[in-house]
């Protein structure tokens, strides 16, 4: 065999002074790097199999691990990074296709942290959302452009419009689509679960809903996707609501797999599939081609939940993405969620992560504008997901039009995620992206749905204490209300198709 | 010179702390302007002299169905276009410069010029199932966004606006409004803080009968704008003032939503309050506010809205600004301060603090004795015969409706 | 009473417990010195019991009806008939080790100094177990228990 050149990405640094030797490192890790010499009595480790999960320097009791970035190995160039170098080196020793998981990782600007918000002085009071109401309740879904009255014979009045189904949240914030399959069991109670205390919804994702989380139906949007994994009528039922899953922002134009190891006997219970086989979904959804074919799907999925459910349309943002928002918006979808290019996943082909799609604040931007325009903006809630990192994030995309926001990585972090970027390889250390049961036993759910509801509680009280700052104590008046936005370091173009201003205009 | 009131649209939104007065016969009995000078004049140190303006219906008696335009301009060659303008959209039933007492306070006004007119037949005819009112409103908006140098600051019927860069009284005084006899006066002193004056940009906003007078800031300003611009509204004056008349046209005028109703979208009760309201109610104002989302007003303000058959007034949801309201026989009142009123009327019957979000009303008693029978049906698709506090039988309704007795 | 509950289906054979449960019992109350100094003298009295990707933690249940205090000759053993645990006296302990070999659950071992028997104590000393506040997962968890 001939020598590997592919370099250690981790050093593993062990402080002898503290070490105890208690092997808490060595049974944590599932990519082996720690061993225990039973002849010398001494723990062991193998860096080249380190992932950076950071597992072991976590429960190391007595702290004595460090886990650091390699320093770059080779020849300083700008071009040519180590990255660059490795992954070449790691397909001429494979032929492969190099995987990812997560959102994009490269350096490309984050557009938010060009966004500024407001504040209130003098002429207008700010609020103080812990002494004075601040409301985020929010309503995903279609909403006629007026309300039409009926009056009785003493003049009283009464609805003649009846409203199409609403989801009603607590905090526009809700979990996007991890499906059980790419998370594992605990993972997915533990959204589930934190979804319906604070009152917003989780996605199941493509990959079905496994009977135990049926009563959390009622806090689920179910997706269908193109490979229809676990779609039957029971699973349409039990839902708030239902999903089509076009695309997705990590990966756009691409479809899954799951693999047969991860299908075990619940898996398949969950995806109706039979167990060890692969779990395909297809690029496109072959019945749809085109847009009528979306509002077929469209229309029998509201068929079949009789008109009770809001329908949601997902895609990835890509380069057009407003005239495909406008189209789903007219094919009949009460949501439209846009996943931008930052958009986490499960396993996606590097490049691919890296290099599609368009960022999820211009998408917004546009597909707002663009809805606005064309006078259809009530008829669809819009959903912004794709990376978002804090409050201050969904503040942001909620003032330039966005309903909601779907956050994905940010609920994996709070649940132990240390973003090491492997999902794919189904050993995840923290118990969330793996079906190994040694492994999934390290989420706990009652601390998982603790964590994610103290995630949205935090973030929720930033947004009310952000809108208090600007004068505002109702999330609607927050929401498209870009003159609360301030550019800085945009140029004219980024500008305008945010329609924001520059500072200091 | 002509740089002082060059038609100038402000960059950002205006922000302006002010004083508001109205006052209503609801019989339709005329009153001069004399006493809405002297009540506005009462707030004096709410305006710091940037800006001051009145609203008057009922005083174009003999052109009670055509539809007055007063018109500012820069110069005469600015009149000589938009004229071109507007005898190319309407038939012209009389136009005259508006009658001025020179001042020293009021200093550099523009050409004030006002025109009686309806939209040609051969116009209407393009605008297919819209209505004349609508046909106004896209000349306004015309003239207003493309001439160069005219703006259309009042085009309704049988009423109108006036309004210049002054204190509010030297404003009144230099507009002779002591001469006109109308039955529902309106008034508004400014005090900007992000713009120096311009006539254009002085209160009351009005766009066909609405006019709005407003002290406050909107922030929801950003959302509201767009909201409008998705039902055709475009906001070029960047004031909240302009938003509020707009959502007024659209609710009300557009939607057919009663006052009372289209107050709820704007200032919607809190979730939980409106949890406790009845059954019906509760349906009524959750749609409402889940539907208007777009129209909610958030941020302090109180608000006169006139219109040819009453007056409304009424607060942002948490009452963050000033709004008192009284009543003596016909007479109802509306003003920022208890004093402005007491000016004027100095024994009211009731004197009253208007709740948040809460309208207070006032309403021809007969319509049609007033403004015709034409005008009267309109209005009567958007009255409403339930009391103001009926849409919202909540704690603070129940506080306002207490305070009235 | 209160007891400790083991989640098998929680525990992820960290051995953590087994490493706080010494230094909780150890003089220096200190990880590296307990572990570095007194090793040699002191066991943890948890021990994490696995099968393949099963693990848990067993410790002296406090039984209702011990088979160590019966089986006990010293009366180093006994049973607190108003707060129902089972504590152990050292100073009576003479290391016959009956315990050791009644015990149903193998909860008593030898200390390594050699000459009494060492068992869970519910961290009197301290007052909180250390491996239920210690157990990064929630594995470990007290229960009031009222039978
Ligand atoms: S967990 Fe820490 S103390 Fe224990 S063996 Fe590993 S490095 Fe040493
Ligand atoms: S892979 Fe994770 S657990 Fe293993 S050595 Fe690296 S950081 Fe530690
Ligand atoms: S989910 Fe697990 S494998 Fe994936 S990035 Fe996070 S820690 Fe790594
Ligand atoms: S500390 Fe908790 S999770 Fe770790 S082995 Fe002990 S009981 Fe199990
Ligand atoms: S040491 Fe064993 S027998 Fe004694 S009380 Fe504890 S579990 Fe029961």
């Amino acid at each position: 065999m001939s020598k590997r050149l592919v370099q250690a990405e981790f050093n593993v640094e062990r402080d002898p002074e503290r070490c105890i030797q208690c092997q808490v490192c060595v049974r944590q890790c599932s990519n082996q790097v720690h061993a225990y010499d039973e002849e010398a009595e001494q723990v062991t480790c193998d860096e080249a199999s380190c992932v950076g999960c950071q597992r072991c320097a976590t429960l190391c009791p007595t702290g004595a691990i460090t886990i650091k970035k390699a320093p770059p190995d080779f020849a300083p160039d700008n071009n040519w990074t180590s990255d660059v170098i490795q992954n070449i080196y790691r397909q001429a020793e494979t032929g492969g296709v190099l995987l990812s998981a997560m959102g994009n990782d490269t350096a490309k600007t984050s557009w938010w942290d060009n966004i500024l918000l407001n504040a209130s002085q003098v002429t207008n009071p700010s609020i103080d959302p812990l002494r004075e109401p601040m409301e985020l309740t929010t309503f995903l879904g279609a909403k006629p452009n007026a309300v039409e009255l009926s009056f009785d014979d003493q003049g009283g009045p009464s609805l003649a419009t009846k409203l199409a189904p609403q989801l009603v949240l607590s905090t526009p914030i809700m979990f996007s689509a991890m499906s059980y399959g790419a998370i594992s069991y605990n993972a997915f109670e533990s959204l589930a679960r934190a979804a319906g205390q604070y009152g917003t919804f989780a996605n199941s994702g493509e990959g079905g809903l496994h009977k135990d989380f049926w009563p959390h139906g009622p806090n689920m949007i179910v997706q269908v996707a193109s490979g229809r994994f676990g779609v039957d009528i029971d699973y349409l039922k039990v839902a708030a609501a239902v999903e089509i899953k076009i695309g997705q922002g990590a990966k756009p134009g691409i479809g899954g797999h799951l693999p047969g190891e991860k299908v075990d006997e619940r898996i398949s219970q969950t995806r109706m599939i039979p167990v060890g086989s692969d779990a395909i979904s297809p690029a496109p959804h072959h019945d749809i081609y085109s847009i009528e074919d979306l509002r077929q799907l469209i229309y029998s999925l509201k068929e079949a939940t009789r008109y009770q459910k809001p329908i949601s349309v997902k895609i990835a943002a890509v380069h057009n993405v407003a005239a495909i928002a406008s189209g789903i918006v007219r094919a009949g979808a009460d949501i439209v969620a846009i996943d931008g290019y930052k958009g986490g996943t499960g396993a996606a082909p590097t490049m691919i992560r890296n290099n599609v799609g368009i960022p999820i604040e211009f998408a917004l931007a546009a597909v707002d504008d663009r809805l606005r325009q064309e006078g259809i903006r009530n008829q669809a809630s819009v959903v912004a997901c794709g990376g978002f990192r804090s409050s201050a994030d969904v503040v942001k995309a909620i003032a330039l039009g966005a309903d909601a926001v779907y956050i994905g990585t940010a609920a994996l972090v709070a649940l132990g995620c240390h973003l090491c970027q492997k999902c794919y390889t189904g050993k995840c250390n923290w118990g969330i992206a793996t079906q190994d049961p040694y492994l999934t036993r390290r989420l706990n759910p009652d601390i998982g749905a603790r964590r994610l509801v103290n995630l949205l509680r935090g973030w929720s009280h930033e947004i009310k204490e952000m809108m208090g700052g600007m004068g505002i104590n109702a999330i609607e008046s927050l929401r498209g209300n870009r003159e609360h936005l301030r550019g800085v370091g945009l140029s004219d173009r980024e500008l305008s198709i945010l329609g924001i201003k520059a500072a200091g205009e | 010179m002509r740089l002082l009131h060059r038609k100038q649209f402000p960059t950002s939104k205006d922000i302006s702390g002010c004083a508001i007065s109205g006052m209503m016969s609801e019989i339709g009995a005329p009153m001069s302007g004399e006493a809405i000078i002297r009540s506005i004049a009462n707030m004096h140190d709410r305006s710091n002299g940037l800006g001051g303006g009145f609203a008057a219906y009922g005083i174009y008696p003999e052109m009670r169905d055509r539809y007055a335009l007063h018109v500012m301009y820069d110069a005469i060659d600015d009149k000589q276009e938009t004229e071109r303008l507007i005898s190319r959209w309407c038939t012209v039933y009389g136009d005259e410069t508006i009658p001025t007492r020179p001042s020293a306070l009021v200093r550099h006004p523009p050409i004030l010029h006002r025109y009686f007119v309806n939209i040609k037949p051969e116009v209407m005819e393009r605008f297919c199932d819209e209505t004349e009112d609508d046909a106004i409103v896209d000349l306004v908006m015309t003239i207003n966004n493309e001439s160069k140098g005219g703006f259309v600051f009042s085009s309704g019927k049988n009423m109108g606006v006036f309004k210049g860069v002054g204190f509010p009284e030297d404003i009144g005084e230099f507009y002779r409004l002591d001469e006109y006899q109308a039955y529902i006066w309106t008034s508004h002193g400014r005090f900007p803080t992000n713009t120096t004056g311009w006539w254009g940009g002085a209160h009351p906003f009005s766009l066909l009968d609405w006019s709005v007078v407003h002290n406050g800031e909107i922030s929801s300003y950003g959302i509201n704008k767009r909201y409008l611009d998705n039902f055709g509204y475009k906001c070029a004056l960047h004031t909240d003032t302009e938003v509020i008349a707009y959502l007024f046209d659209l609710l009300v005028r557009k939607h057919r939503l009663p006052f009372e109703a289209a107050c709820l979208a704007m200032a919607p009760p809190f979730w939980p309050q409106l949890e406790r309201l009845p059954e019906t109610r509760r349906e009524l104002a959750r749609t409402l506010r889940i539907v208007y989302g777009g129209a909610l007003l958030n941020g302090p303000f109180s608000v006169l809205v006139g219109h040819s058959g009453g007056m409304v007034g009424f607060n942002d949801r948490t009452k963050l600004r000033p709004m008192v309201g009284a009543r003596k026989g016909d007479m109802v009142y509306m003003a920022s301060e208890e004093g402005a009123i007491r000016e004027v009327c100095n024994d009211p019957e009731v004197v009253w603090h208007a709740a948040g979000g809460v309208p207070i009303m006032a309403h021809l008693k007969e319509p049609e004795k007033v403004i015709g029978a034409e005008a009267t049906a309109r209005l009567k698709a958007h009255s409403c015969k339930l009391p103001a506090g009926a849409w919202q039988e909540s704690p603070r309704a129940g506080r306002a409706a207490a305070s009235v007795q | 009473m209160k007891r400790i509950v083991a989640k098998e289906e929680y525990c992820m054979n960290c051995r953590l417990c087994e490493v706080h449960c010494l230094v909780s019992h150890s003089r220096s109350k200190d990880l590296i010195k307990a572990f570095r100094q007194e090793r040699g003298e002191i066991v943890p009295r948890i021990t994490v019991e696995r099968l393949g990707a099963v693990s848990f933690a067993v410790q002296c249940r406090h039984c209702d009806e011990p088979a160590c205090v019966e089986a006990c000759m010293t009366g180093a053993l006994s049973r607190d008939p108003v707060t129902g645990e089972v504590t152990h006296d050292p100073q009576r302990c003479v290391g016959c080790w009956m315990c050791v070999m009644v015990c149903p659950t193998g909860a008593i071992r030898r200390d390594k100094s050699g000459h009494v028997a060492a068992k869970c104590d519910l961290c009197l000393e301290t007052g909180t177990p250390a491996c239920v506040a210690n157990c990064p997962n929630e594995a470990l968890v007290i229960e009031e228990d009222n039978d």
